[in-house]
C-alpha cells in the first residue's frame, strides 16, 4: 500500500509540474522549481501557548525518491518578517541560512535595512543553529537559552488541495470540483524550517503582520 | 571591525553549543566559522496562501514577489479586483459581498497587501467559523476558506461546485509537539 502510494505520489508530481501551482508553490516564473521557491508559510500558537511557531517551506513537490538528495541552498536566505506596529514594514526579522549541514538562525532582531535587500544580522543577540535533519532520520531539534526552538529538514508537505481539479476549472475543461477531491500534494515532501519563539520576543500581545521572503546572494 | 563582529558571532554560537547541543564541537566551530557576508536580494515572498497564484496576472507574478508589502496595495489592488470579478460570478452585481461582508473592492484591498495577520493573544486560525485571520494553523483548510470567500457569496451558498475542493485535511496527521509537521514520505 505504501509503495503504491509512493508510486502515485510520483505520478502526481509529474502531472502537477505542468501547472502553475498552489499555496505559493511554483507561483512565479523567476522562482518556480528553484531552491528559493517558497511553497508555504504558517504562523500559529505553540503547544506552549506563550510561544508562536513560524513554518517556512521551500522547494515543493519533492518525491520520496528525490528527498534523500534534497538540500537547502547555501546562497538562499529565508527571512521571516514581523511587523509589530501595523504599517506592513518589518520591525523584526528572523533569518535562517544553511552552512555545512547546519541551519543558522539570527533574530528576532531589527533589520539593518528594511525591504528587498538584506545582510545577515550576525551581531544579533538572539541566535541559534540546528543540524539539518537528514531524510529518514528522526527530527533533530535544538532549543537555545532564550527559549527558541529550531528545526530544518525534509517534512511531509502540510499543504492540501485538489489543485489538479482547480487547474481544470480555470483551464475550462471542468465545471466544478469532485467530491471527494484528490489532494494533489499527497505523498510529497518539502524542505521545512520551523522556529518556535516566545511571544514576548515579537511584541508580546496584540496582532502582528508577518510574511516570509527568500533572498539570494 | 569585521573581525570583531566575527569574534562576537563565534562567541555567541559557542555559547549555544556549550549550553544546548549534545555534540560539543566548540573547537570545530572556532576553526570553521561560516561566512555570512554579502547582500541577499529578494526572490520570492508570501503572506497568505495562494494570493499570488490566484489574483496576480501571469505577467506580473515576478513583480508581485519583489514589491514590498507596504506598496502592494497601490500597485496591485485594481488588478486583484479585475481578476476576482473575472473569476467569480459571486461579485457580478455592484452590491455583491462575500460572507465577511466585503465587496470586491474591499476584499481585494485586504488581500493585495500579502501579509498574514497573527494574534499573539489566543487562537491562531485562518478561519474556524468564529475567528477570522488570526494566523494560519497547519490543519486549517485555507483553500476551501478562500474558495468560499471568492465564490460562496454572502452566505457561502452560491456556486457550491466551485466553493469547496472537498479536500479538507492533510494526507498525514500533524504532531501536537515541535516540529509539528509530519515526517516526510
Amino acid at each position: 500500500m505504501k509503495n503504491l502510494k509512493k508510486v502515485l505520489g510520483i505520478g502526481v508530481v509529474a502531472a502537477a509540474s505542468f501547472f502553475i501551482v498552489a499555496a505559493d508553490h511554483i507561483d512565479a516564473p523567476a522562482v518556480q522549481g528553484g531552491s528559493s521557491d517558497i511553497t508555504d508559510f504558517y504562523a500559529f500558537q505553540g503547544e506552549n501557548t506563550n510561544n508562536l511557531v513560524f513554518v517556512a517551506n521551500v522547494q515543493g513537490l519533492i518525491s520520496p525518491s528525490a528527498s534523500a538528495d534534497a538540500v537547502f541552498d547555501e546562497s538562499v536566505l529565508v527571512e521571516i518578517n514581523i511587523d509589530t506596529n501595523g504599517d506592513n514594514v518589518e520591525d523584526l526579522v528572523i533569518q535562517a541560512i544553511p552552512r555545512d549541514g547546519k541551519m543558522y538562525f539570527f533574530g528576532p532582531v531589527a533589520p539593518s535595512q528594511t525591504g528587498l535587500n538584506s545582510t545577515i544580522a550576525t551581531t544579533a543577540v538572539n541566535t541559534g543553529w540546528v543540524d539539518i535533519t537528514a531524510y529518514g532520520e528522526a527530527a533533530v531539534t535544538e532549543t537555545n537559552t532564550m527559549g527558541m526552538t529550531f528545526f530544518a529538514g525534509p517534512r511531509d508537505d502540510p499543504f492540501f488541495m485538489d489543485f489538479a481539479q482547480y487547474s481544470a476549472i480555470i483551464g475550462g475543461t471542468a465545471n466544478g470540483f469532485n467530491d471527494p477531491g484528490a489532494d494533489t500534494f499527497a505523498g510529497t515532501n518539502v524542505m521545512s524550517i520551523v522556529v518556535e519563539v516566545p511571544k514576548s520576543m515579537i511584541g508580546g500581545s496584540g496582532t502582528i503582520n508577518t510574511w516570509v521572503e527568500s533572498k539570494k546572494k | 571591525m569585521k573581525t570583531i563582529k566575527r569574534i562576537s558571532v563565534v562567541f555567541a554560537l559557542s555559547c549555544l553549543v556549550f549550553n544546548c547541543s549534545t555534540d560539543d564541537d566548540n573547537n570545530t566551530m572556532m576553526e570553521n566559522q561560516p561566512d555570512f557576508s554579502g547582500t541577499y536580494r529578494q526572490q520570492d515572498q508570501m503572506g497568505r496562501p495562494a494570493v499570488n497564484t490566484v489574483f496576480v496576472s501571469s505577467a506580473s507574478k515576478d513583480a508581485f514577489n519583489v514589491t514590498i508589502p507596504s506598496e502592494q496595495n497601490a500597485a496591485f489592488q485594481s488588478m486583484f479586483q479585475t481578476n476576482l470579478e473575472a473569476l467569480s460570478p459571486a461579485y457580478a452585481n455592484a452590491d455583491d459581498k462575500n460572507a465577511l461582508m466585503l465587496d470586491a473592492a474591499t476584499f481585494t484591498g485586504l488581500l493585495a497587501t500579502d501579509v498574514l495577520n497573527v494574534s499573539l493573544d489566543g487562537i491562531t486560525t485562518f478561519y474556524d467559523g468564529t475567528n477570522v485571520l488570526t494566523g494560519r494553523a497547519l490543519a486549517d483548510d485555507v483553500i476551501t476558506v478562500e474558495l468560499l470567500l471568492i465564490f460562496g457569496g454572502e452566505d457561502f451558498s452560491e456556486n457550491p461546485q466551485l466553493s469547496n475542493d472537498n479536500v479538507s485535511a492533510n494526507d498525514k496527521d500533524f504532531l501536537s509537539s515541535f516540529p509539528y509537521l509530519a515526517s516526510p514520505w
